[in-house]
């Protein structure tokens, strides 16, 4: 928008929840909602389209097809019908990942449910992020752990899979336990993490924490408004100046 | 005939003794296939309601990704991913106005209209090895196994997909490997199948029928190719003996670990651990067994 | 003086679960003769609250409520020996398998995954799982 005025916008018609609101055009569907009026407190989060929250589901007029994608991503479109889902209600299961183990037996025990998959693809095709959701379901009815967390690495749990399942599968918990297993209990440990966990438990970062402690809100303002960034666009040779924290 | 693999949901885990002895095996006998690179669980059962299509939605994705990877033909060891496939093939033949239903609700996939074929692994070696060739190619034949047969009913009901009619094609194949055959009334029947998970007592009044039959015939061992027979006749066999004291225990194999070994094929691959322990001593009893070792 | 009737007609209500069955099964109940070469043939007969041909006899007068109670349609295992022996060809299978469908479509299922003991979930390969659940639950 920038410089334009109001009356140099050129206006589209959306309808939010089945109400129709004239928003400008360019807008991305959270920026919409907020223009028409709405004050989101659940079903926004990071607006980088990362964190999952703000899932919607949206239709274009005279088209049958259902469209999604992540509001703070996707920009509106003129007569689109669209319908924020903050929150889908999926089973969860509950388990002490310490005394799990990494076999395909742990996930059909906790989510015999995966075995009513047919097959429908519905899944896949409402994923804002493209992960093939079907596959990793497949993979990890075969048991075939560390597969399926790779299929399903960019699942950012916003839930639509298990909005969309109709053997009410919840596709993005059974996924995150499976890339739990596999990051915790199947893939090659870090060295240098564990090195880093060492020299943290050894106090070698206990004076930086107490200092930031110390600091009241305007100095903790403008350390954080001054912190060093890793550029977008940086080489892999990239190192920060303040290189006290990193690993020798 | 360009041929995939199509493994099914429980040959990676708990049938890894199906697919592991069946692959040495076709290697042994120099014959190449290549699992399909993308596939699903087949859905286990084909759906009789006239009315609904989307349970064959599985079935027939399998059947579109062998037509993407060039293949004219799906080859599958376990029974019901055969029958589940080969009745889905069928119906996208045969009935024209599900056919076109099914390939638009998969608008993502390009249409199927049949064009592969799909063969279980029995009929395979028959047809492409040859019980003749493959007598020769034994090494360790099974002279002293008394083996009943057990069809189950996938691999033969209903009648278009039926891999023999009057079937002695498992007879067959075990006179090959050397075995002896015995008649078991039970050969061609159900073994309860997933009543086992909804209705155990069920499932074991029928454990009971075909194990009085096993018995009377006189086999030391049963052959079988479906892991949903095998959970039933083998892995719950110990539950059905503890309550029929009359019973006597029979080792259950898959034929494809029978072929293994008579192929000589190294006893590790065949994973016998999944079959309980005394299959796999009445074959090192029998001195049947190469170990890797060795 | 009291009439007696010489046909006693089946139940509007009952006429239309019989339709519903005979769409979703595609078979004609009625070429049943009552030769009980099904029951003869099945495996899980002995388990189920009548013989499947007694089931077919009752649906013919439509008295599906008492062939739903006697849980053929569960207890079915889809082996199809009745269907390839059925001199009437009638696929019987599929004609129990619309009755369990009946119960299905009411969102209701005929087994608990949550009381499935965690052995079972387990020792029992996915195969089993993956049948029960589709022939059993809704």
């Amino acid at each position: 928008m920038g410089d334009k005025k109001q009356d140099e916008l050129q206006m589209i018609p959306v309808y939010i929840m089945g109400k129709k609101y004239d928003v400008p055009a360019e807008l991305t569907i959270m920026k919409a909602m907020e223009y028409a009026g709405y004050q989101l407190i659940r079903g926004c989060g990071c607006r980088g389209g990362v964190c999952g929250a703000c899932a919607t589901v949206y239709r274009k007029a005279g088209d049958y097809k259902i469209y999604t994608g992540l509001a703070c991503q996707t920009v509106a479109e003129p007569e689109m019908y669209l319908a924020q889902l903050p929150f889908y209600p999926a089973n969860r299961a509950t388990y002490k990942f310490d005394e799990i183990e990494a076999q395909a037996e742990t996930i059909f025990a906790l989510y015999p449910e995966l075995f009513r998959c047919v097959a429908c693809n519905a899944c896949t095709k409402v994923c804002p992020m493209d992960v093939q959701v079907m596959d990793y379901i497949a993979e990890l009815k075969r048991g075939d752990i560390e597969k399926a967390a790779k299929t399903s690495f960019d699942c950012i749990q916003c839930g639509l899979c298990a909005s969309r399942c109709m053997g009410e599968l919840p596709q993005y918990h059974i996924a995150q336990l499976a890339r739990r297993l596999a990051g915790g209990k199947l893939a090659p440990r870090s060295e240098h993490m564990a090195e880093i966990v060492r020299q943290i438990n050894d106090g070698a970062f206990d004076k930086w924490i107490a200092d930031l402690k110390a600091m009241d809100q305007d100095q903790l303002k403008e350390v954080y408004s001054n912190r060093e960034m890793e550029p977008h666009m940086g080489d892999e040779n990239w190192r920060p100046k303040e290189n006290r924290g990193l690993v020798s | 005939m360009k041929l995939a693999y199509y493994p099914g949901c429980t040959l990676k885990t708990k049938a890894r003794n199906l697919e592991d002895s069946a692959l040495a095996a076709l290697k042994a006998l120099s014959i190449e296939v290549k699992e399909l690179d993308r596939w699903n669980c087949c859905g286990a059962v084909f759906s009789l309601a006239d009315d609904d299509l989307i349970h064959h939605i599985a079935p027939v994705r399998n059947l579109i990704r062998a037509q993407e990877e060039g293949c004219e033909g799906i080859l599958t060891l376990c029974s019901q991913c055969y029958n589940t496939l080969a009745r889905a093939h069928n119906l996208m033949i045969d009935d024209e106005e599900k056919r076109d239903t099914i390939n638009r609700f998969m608008d993502e996939e390009p249409d199927y209209k049949g064009e592969v074929q799909v063969i279980h692994y029995l009929t395979y070696l028959r047809d492409h090895v040859g019980w003749d060739a493959l007598r020769e190619k034994v090494k360790t034949p099974l002279r002293d196994l008394r083996v009943a047969p057990f069809y189950g009913c996938s691999l033969l009901r209903p009648d278009d997909v039926a891999i023999e009619k009057d079937p002695t094609i498992l007879e067959e194949f075990l006179s090959a490997l050397g075995a002896q055959t015995v008649s078991l009334t039970e050969a061609r029947e159900c073994c309860g199948s997933y009543q086992s998970l909804a209705n155990p007592d069920a499932e074991q009044q029928r454990l009971g029928k075909i194990f009085g039959a096993v018995n009377r015939s006189g086999a030391n061992a049963i052959a079988l190719s479906c892991p949903m027979c095998e959970y039933n006749l083998g892995r719950q066999q110990h539950q059905l003996l503890e309550q029929n004291a009359n019973l006597t225990a029979t080792p259950t194999y898959y034929f494809t670990q029978l072929l293994a070994v008579a192929l000589g094929i190294e006893a590790g691959v065949c994973h016998f651990d999944l079959n309980g322990k005394p299959a796999f001593e009445l074959l090192k009893e029998k001195s049947y067994i190469v170990s890797a070792a060795s | 003086m009291t009439q007696v009737p010489i046909f006693n007609p089946i139940a509007s209500q009952d006429k239309a679960t019989l339709e519903k069955i005979a769409l979703i099964s595609g078979q004609d109940i009625y070429q049943c003769m009552q030769c009980g070469t099904c029951s003869s043939v099945c495996p899980m007969v002995e388990t189920m609250g009548m013989t499947t041909r007694q089931g077919i006899h009752l649906l013919q007068f439509g008295k599906t409520a008492a062939v739903m109670d006697a849980r053929i349609g569960e207890l079915c295992a889809s082996c199809h020996s009745c269907m390839v022996r059925c001199p009437r060809g009638i696929d019987v299978a599929k004609v129990y398998d619309a009755v369990r469908q009946l119960t299905l479509r009411e969102n209701i299922n005929l087994i608990d995954l949550n009381e499935i003991p965690k052995e079972t979930l387990t020792d029992a390969p996915q195969i089993a799982f993956v049948s029960s659940f589709r022939k059993l639950t809704s």
